[in-house]
């Protein structure tokens, strides 16, 4: 039966097979490109890299010239009767092949920082995410309120949302000066920057999801005597609870986006710095290894949250699964037995 | 059909006995010319229009009318989701401002907590009214009971069919003990088989609970077959058309659909929601677009 469905159907679903090729697919395909361009000699490769540099004075071993410079030089000495250079095709320094940077994922870490007392890869790493941590907590800790009472009460709404709605149109790295000047040079002016960045698209997607709660689950509370505080407490915080918590793994990724601006602000840390770093020192493998690190961190995090969510949020899974059980009996109702999962008719 | 058939207000010595002592029961509802004023872009729109009516301690009420008579409106003032322009709602004397627990309401749409399950959803009430963890719990397995849905207790809403989702909702508003149970076409989403097995399971709960109901329908059969009395509205403006005292003898049973007086009272009924000057649009203007000889019937 799969096998005879179309490739192509609008809104249909694919095969677990065919999902699971597509999946692998578009990863290849700009891996191969990367691949193709890297280690074939005749696509691109712009540069020579020269290995005997006849007479030309001042061509050296193991450099990049331009193949037409190359190529220019050559004339000039066969026209005079010199020994001629000789190089092989290179790509430029900035695009390394991919197994240099498969090697620099592993060199990155195990090589010591060229100064004492610069910090190691991880060291950057871990500072990075902390800054990433500590914008999105404070971030989060006034977002979130303010987005359920703007999404529940009229009153929240037209008070905040208009002037967010203005605020979050101003790009947050165009804070970066003033929040160097009112919190200093260190860590607190890059929190604020991923703060900006995420605070006000949080207070809107947040309000927005609360409104998006059945009105009609509010109405049975309240026929069923409950306050309003109540009412916020025990209908509209667990009724968005799940799609509260994809908001905020959207909003993480938010998060991320705003990571190497924050960190150029003040004195430059973290991943950032390393970036920097390297590519002044032209190791151009270690400059991609550490963006890929950046993107894995960030896709693995979610990829975590997101498995992590179907466990914390049973209701919305209709099969349950051993962890939620399991998470059910620890954090649930007490002598509650676990049930069998199947939909059963009256 | 050729049967003579009685008049709808005729009524058997045992159905008038019946009557004249719920009649003679508490008014548990009182609605005093009740009148519902919408403000609308051009102007106002009158939902609900001088209505009155008294509903007895233990009694059935169906109320039924065309689209757009306004019954949901109606029965969103009773549970004090909406507000009357003007008149008044008097649930055991008191008058009604907002929801509250004394009335309990059970929507057409699925509003169980999908977050609960079956019997956090019925406890949720009696926690509001701030009863004990342990009370609301041993009181809300007793009305999981009374709907036969002990097995799902633990069961999540969204594991449960339609039917059972219904019944778990009627259990949430009838553990909260409340004087009256209002019904906004609970039974509207469920297929025919389903629908009918409910009605005799709500009847058979009402014979057991001191609950006065009111339950809003657009199925005539439903409502003659649950109620008491049926509160008959007409629209444009939403208006008591007619109050009918159902005269099919109680205990009710399927087989009583072609009763005489059932088939009466249904053609009544249908006489005044569908009166005769529509009939002409039942015939659609069809062209013919198949072949002479290639007929159906």
């Amino acid at each position: 039966m799969a096998s005879k469905s179309k490739w192509f159907a609008i809104r249909k679903e694919l095969s677990s097979k065919r999902r699971l090729i597509l999946t692998v697919f578009s990863f290849l395909i700009p891996i191969g490109t990367w691949c193709a361009v890297s280690y074939v000699p005749w696509l691109w490769h712009p540069m020579i890299e020269i290995e005997d540099t006849g007479d030309v004075s001042y061509f050296r071993e193991g450099r990049l010239v331009k193949k037409e410079v190359f190529e220019n030089e050559n004339e000039i000495m066969a026209s005079t009767g010199k020994r001629l250079a000789s190089g092989k095709r290179a790509n430029p320094v900035f695009l390394p092949a991919p197994h240099e940077v498969v090697n620099a994922f592993y060199a990155a870490f195990t090589t010591p920082p060229r100064r004492r007392g610069e910090p190691w890869l991880h060291e950057s790493l871990w500072h990075s995410i902390q800054i990433i941590f500590w914008g999105f907590a404070v971030s989060s800790f006034f977002g979130v309120p303010l987005g359920i009472l703007c999404g529940s009460y009229a009153v929240f709404s037209r008070l905040h949302e208009p002037f967010v709605e203005f605020f979050r149109y101003l790009p947050a790295p165009a804070f970066g000066a003033l929040a160097v000047a009112i919190l200093g040079i260190h860590d607190p002016p890059k929190i604020a920057i991923i703060f900006i960045g995420t605070f006000f698209q949080q207070i809107l997607v947040i309000s927005n999801t609360t409104r998006k709660l059945d009105v009609a689950l509010i109405e049975a509370a309240q026929t069923l005597g409950a306050k309003p505080i109540q009412l916020l407490t025990r209908v509209v915080v667990p009724g968005i609870l799940p799609d509260l918590y994809k908001d905020m793994r959207i909003l993480l990724g938010w998060a991320w986006t705003y990571l190497i601006v924050a960190e150029l602000v003040g004195t430059m840390t973290g991943i950032t710095w390393f970036i920097y770093q390297q590519s002044k020192y032209r190791i151009y493998e270690n400059v991609y290894a550490a963006i890929i690190m950046i993107g894995i961190i960030g896709l693995s995090t979610d990829l975590f949250l997101a498995w992590l969510g179907k466990h914390l949020f049973p209701w919305t899974q209709t099969k349950q699964s051993k962890v939620s059980q399991f998470l059910y009996r620890l954090f649930g109702p007490v002598n509650q037995t676990a049930f069998a999962p199947v939909k059963v008719e009256a | 059909m050729n049967v003579e058939l009685p008049h709808y207000t005729d009524q058997t010595p045992e159905v008038k006995k019946r009557f004249d002592e719920l009649k003679s029961r508490k008014v548990i509802l009182d609605i005093q010319n009740l009148n519902r004023v919408f403000e609308t872009g051009d102007g106002e729109v009158v939902a609900l229009k001088n209505i009155n009516f008294k509903a007895y301690r233990r009694e059935f009420v169906c109320v039924v009318g065309p689209s757009g008579c306004g019954k949901s409106t109606f029965i969103r003032i009773l549970a004090g989701l909406d507000e009357p322009t003007s008149g008044q709602v008097l649930v055991d004397g008191n008058s009604v401002s907002g929801p509250g627990p004394d009335r309990g309401m059970v929507f057409q749409r699925y509003t169980l907590f999908p977050w609960l399950t079956v019997k956090q959803n019925v406890m949720f009430g009696l926690e509001m009214s701030n009863h004990s963890k342990t009370e609301s719990e041993s009181q809300a397995l007793q009305w999981i009971d009374l709907v036969g849905l002990e097995k799902f207790a633990n069961a999540y809403p969204d594991q449960l069919s339609g039917g059972m989702r219904q019944r778990v909702a009627i259990a949430r508003a009838l553990a909260n003990r409340p004087r009256i149970l209002l019904m906004d076409e609970p039974f509207g989403a469920l297929d025919a088989q389903t629908r009918c097995q409910m009605q005799s399971y709500l009847m058979q709960i009402w014979r057991n609970v001191d609950i006065t109901i009111v339950f809003i329908t657009h199925d005539l059969d439903e409502s003659l077959y649950l109620a008491d009395r049926v509160l008959v509205l007409k629209a444009n403006p939403g208006e008591v058309q007619e109050i009918i005292e159902v005269p099919v003898p109680r205990p009710r049973n399927p087989d009583q659909f072609v009763s005489p007086e059932f088939l009466a009272t249904k053609k009544h009924l249908d006489t005044l929601i569908h009166p005769q000057d529509d009939e002409e649009k039942d015939d659609l203007p069809i062209m013919r677009m198949t072949n002479v000889g290639d007929e159906v019937e």
